[in-house]
């Protein structure tokens, strides 16, 4: 991966999405190879420092007890608050914060005082409000609607603070990975493509599959991405 | 002194702490808790008389075996003064000790049946709490357990419930034979020697002056602490959830330093609250041996003098001994007492919760809308409202609704919809999908307007039976802990083993579960952790098909499994809806363009509605969303 580039990681449960994340963050080692960030192994790092350089939004968003601001600080302890509404901004975020009270809104054990998208947005918020090289998002944006989940993206590409880093996205929604500068498609741990959107069109059957099975027939016309051999949808594959 | 184990306090701890355990209306709560013993007040009167029995006997013991020492003390010292062998009257001294072995023979017997008439008595009582607490549970609306924390009614069903049934079968007894006993102390002092008596009496004010002063410190740091344990355990509990979050920002360090802090706090409250509710013990013990040696100087000095018997100053003391116990005993019990009567207040606050509705009453029906009814009636011509009670199998009409009173959400609701018609609800989060099907399922009632299936009010209907017609699939799976088999007929209890089997075929589910070692038999773990994510959505569909409803409710998962479950999870979904009035909280494109129906709803109304390709050229909220899935 390049500064500036997006990869995203696609494939169903169990695939091992996650746990490219977790290898890079490094809360896992792996049992042969190596993961390389700037052609340093990120075991020659100390923990410390590589913290330093990627950010993690987890799938399931954990937010402290305390005030908003006080969760914004976890990312950039000394963060303005312009540059905390930057990142809410963003995160597509601000709305509803501002409607609710602003930074200095309490946020409740587990965040118990927000819904579900509402929490992984400000994780989100979180981790972009950090300064650092590699962005790291798992399954983060699942639990966001088609329009919110792209408004989002789009607003982190034309961030200036962070369109030259690493992001990597790891999602589901064929949506949600198909304007990444490279796609990998992994099943049962093993990656089965590396490639751009229309690439894998063509080539990744693992790909197709899940285009068929999340979109139909005339909706993949429409993407201009006919696929001959789709079988009725609806029939159980035998 | 606090009841109960501290430690068993989990991280809510601070805040019902907080929120203070005191009674609000001491006595009328004392006397409805009393009401559930209603049926027992023979067996309370009859074990507190017994109860007093016991005490007043075991009070005179003292005095009696002082007289046992007299009659000694006598035949030694009149013997020596004759001069002659030491001759005491043991025929006497016999009857005397075996008087007191009855008593206290008694003592033990009565004890022992006042303890179990009052264990049955106060089990019985929280028995009888419990029930009606969880009928009440049944009738309380959803809107109660969206605004009350699971952990908190538990804690009222579980800790207050023990908190009652504890103090019913100790503390009750035990307040009223310490009053006895006290009052018999005195009285059996009294009766010795005034004299020595008031030297006895001393001890009292010493003892409650200790009292006054230790108590409510010793409370002040025992709240103090448990504050700080509360503190504490929600700092852990959360270090814990979100260890990967303080990892990867780096703030290890600073949580160490939080921990390390309100570990800091907690020790210090502790050892203050373990420290001053210790000292009253030896403090007590000091005031009492100072009376005792008191007791026995001027006590001696009576005897020299022959104004006491030396049986008496042996009565004496022992009272003394055991006089400033019923003092400490009482004290304490007043405290347990307080914090059982907030737990009953705990308890009856949920009693006395507003109950839902089960069906609106001719004279609920008559209010305020029924003009506003009437007259729409008067513009819609007759016949055409009777065209629309029969084609309309669902209909909203102006439905309005808001979870709380100052925020509005729903606010002006029309739509019908046909038999074996498929609607698909799409819009933005907090749109109000869920909304709708909370208000179809009558988890909440409209606040205005109606919801009529088949031309009638769904209010008039019972839940039960409004419900029996519907099944609701959800994203988010919930299965329990059991065989595959009972979780499927769940469905509908009285299905048959093999209609189960042929609802799983349906569903595609009866292909992986054949494949598992027990079959339908496999037990699901509470989470159901033991088959995968899209296993257990082909259980839910199958247990849908077991209920075979007319009207069908379907919550589509956000986040997919992997491809071939994923088609066999739409396949199944596909069957399930064939035939049947469905709602769709839809998430995949394919359901929405299938669907007769789309209802395109943000902030809480809906905004469009037509089908897939009316509503795109509408291009509006519908054809934004449409869109926005295939722009890069």
């Amino acid at each position: 991966m390049k500064a500036g580039q997006t990869l995203a990681i696609i494939g169903g449960t169990g695939s091992g999405k996650s746990t490219i994340l977790n290898l890079i963050a490094r809360l896992i080692d792996p049992t042969s190879g190596s993961v390389n960030i700037n052609g340093i192994d990120i075991r020659q790092m100390s923990k410390h420092d590589l913290h330093e350089k990627v950010a993690l939004t987890q799938q399931k968003a954990v937010l402290f007890s305390g005030s908003l601001r006080s969760n914004l600080q976890f990312g950039k302890s000394d963060a303005t608050d312009e540059e905390m509404w930057q990142a809410l901004e963003i995160a597509q975020a601000a709305d509803f914060i501002r409607e609710q009270g602003g930074l200095e809104m309490a946020v409740e054990q587990n965040g118990a005082n927000f819904s579900g998208g509402q929490k992984q947005r400000i994780a989100i918020a979180r981790t972009l409000i950090k300064e650092t090289e590699i962005y790291l998002f798992d399954d983060s944006f699942s639990a966001l609607d088609f329009a919110t989940d792209r408004k989002l993206r789009e607003a982190i590409n034309k961030s200036e603070k962070h369109h030259d880093k690493i992001k990597v996205i790891v999602a589901q929604r064929i949506a949600t990975v198909m304007s990444a500068d490279k796609i990998l498609v992994l099943e049962n741990g093993l990656a089965v493509g590396l490639g751009t959107h229309e690439s894998l069109a063509k080539s990744c059957p693992q790909y197709q599959e899940t285009m068929q099975s999340q979109l139909s027939d005339e909706d993949l016309v429409k993407m201009g991405l006919s696929i001959t051999n789709s079988t009725d949808k609806g029939s159980p594959v035998q | 002194m606090m009841r109960g184990n501290y430690l068993n306090r989990g991280g809510k701890g601070a805040d019902r702490f907080q929120k203070g355990r005191r009674a609000e209306n001491f006595f009328p709560t004392i006397i409805r808790l009393f009401k559930y013993m209603r049926r027992d007040l023979w067996g309370l009167i009859f074990s507190m008389v017994i109860a007093g029995l016991s005490v007043i006997l075991s009070v005179q013991a003292p005095k009696i075996l002082g007289t046992a020492t007299t009659v000694i003390f006598d035949g030694v010292t009149k013997s020596l003064k004759n001069h002659q062998a030491i001759r005491i009257d043991m025929a006497k001294v016999e009857s005397i000790l075996l008087y007191v072995l009855v008593i206290y023979l008694i003592s033990f017997v009565s004890g022992v049946l006042q303890q179990s008439i009052m264990t049955r008595i106060s089990q019985r009582t929280v028995y009888t709490l419990r029930r009606e607490f969880k009928n009440k549970m049944k009738k309380l609306p959803i809107s109660y357990y969206d605004s009350h924390n699971n952990g908190d009614i538990m804690s009222r069903m579980i800790n207050d419930m023990d908190n009652i049934s504890g103090t019913l079968n100790q503390t009750l007894i035990q307040l009223i034979t310490s009053i006895l006993q006290f009052v018999g102390t005195i009285y059996f002092m009294l009766t010795i020697s005034w004299q020595l008596a008031l030297v006895a009496f001393i001890t009292v004010p010493l003892v409650m002056i200790t009292v006054r002063i230790v108590a409510p410190l010793s409370q002040k740091f025992f709240s103090e602490q448990q504050k700080n344990l509360g503190l504490l355990n929600d700092q852990i509990e959360e270090n814990y959830s979100g260890h990967t979050v303080i990892k990867t920002f780096n703030h290890e360090a600073a949580a160490e330093k939080e921990f390390a802090r309100r570990n800091d706090d907690f020790y210090k409250s502790a050892w203050k609250a373990q420290f001053v509710s210790t000292l009253i013990y030896p403090t007590m013990r000091f005031i009492n041996n100072l009376d005792y040696l008191a007791m026995a100087v001027i006590g001696g000095l009576k005897v020299i003098s022959g104004s006491v018997n030396l049986g008496d100053v042996q009565a004496m003391l022992q009272y003394t001994n055991q006089f400033a116990q019923p003092i400490t005993n009482i004290s304490n019990m007043l405290n347990t007492i307080q914090a059982t009567v907030a737990s009953a207040e705990r308890i009856f606050e949920v009693l006395d919760e507003k109950e839902m509705t089960e069906r609106i009453t001719d004279i609920e029906k008559v209010t305020d809308s029924k003009k506003k009814r009437t007259d729409d009636r008067h513009i819609n011509s007759v016949s055409n409202f009777e065209t629309a009670e029969r084609t309309d199998f669902i209909h909203f009409e102006q439905v309005a609704f808001s979870y709380n009173e100052n925020q509005t959400l729903m606010t002006d609701v029309n739509f019908s919809v046909e038999v074996g018609q498929m609607v698909a609800i799409v819009g933005p989060t907090g749109a109000g999908k869920t909304t709708m099907i909370n208000l179809l399922e009558r988890f909440y009632d409209v606040s205005s307007g109606k919801i009529l299936l088949e031309g009638k009010d769904i209010r008039e209907t019972k839940r039960e039976q409004l419900r029996s017609r519907m099944a609701m699939v959800l994203q988010e799976t919930w299965l329990f802990s059991g065989t595959i088999m009972d979780n499927l007929r769940y469905g509908r209890l009285e299905s048959t083993d093999d209609e189960v089997i042929q609802a799983a075929k349906m569903a595609h589910a009866d292909e992986f579960i054949t494949t598992l070692p027990q079959g339908y038999q496999t037990v699901l773990n509470e989470t159901a952790t033991n088959i995968s994510q899209g296993q257990r959505q082909l259980l839910t569909i199958a247990r849908a098909f077991v209920a075979n409803p007319e009207i069908l409710i379907l919550d589509e998962a956000t986040s997919s499994v992997d491809t071939r479950t994923e088609r066999l999870i739409q396949s199944a979904m596909n069957r399930l809806l064939k035939g049947r009035t469905s709602f769709v909280v839809a998430h995949r494109l394919s359901t929405i363009r299938d669907a007769n129906q789309i209802l395109v709803m943000d902030k809480g109304n809906i905004v469009e509605t037509g089908n897939h390709e009316s509503l795109l050229k509408q291009e509006g909220l519908y054809a934004s969303l449409y869109n926005s899935q295939f722009a890069k």
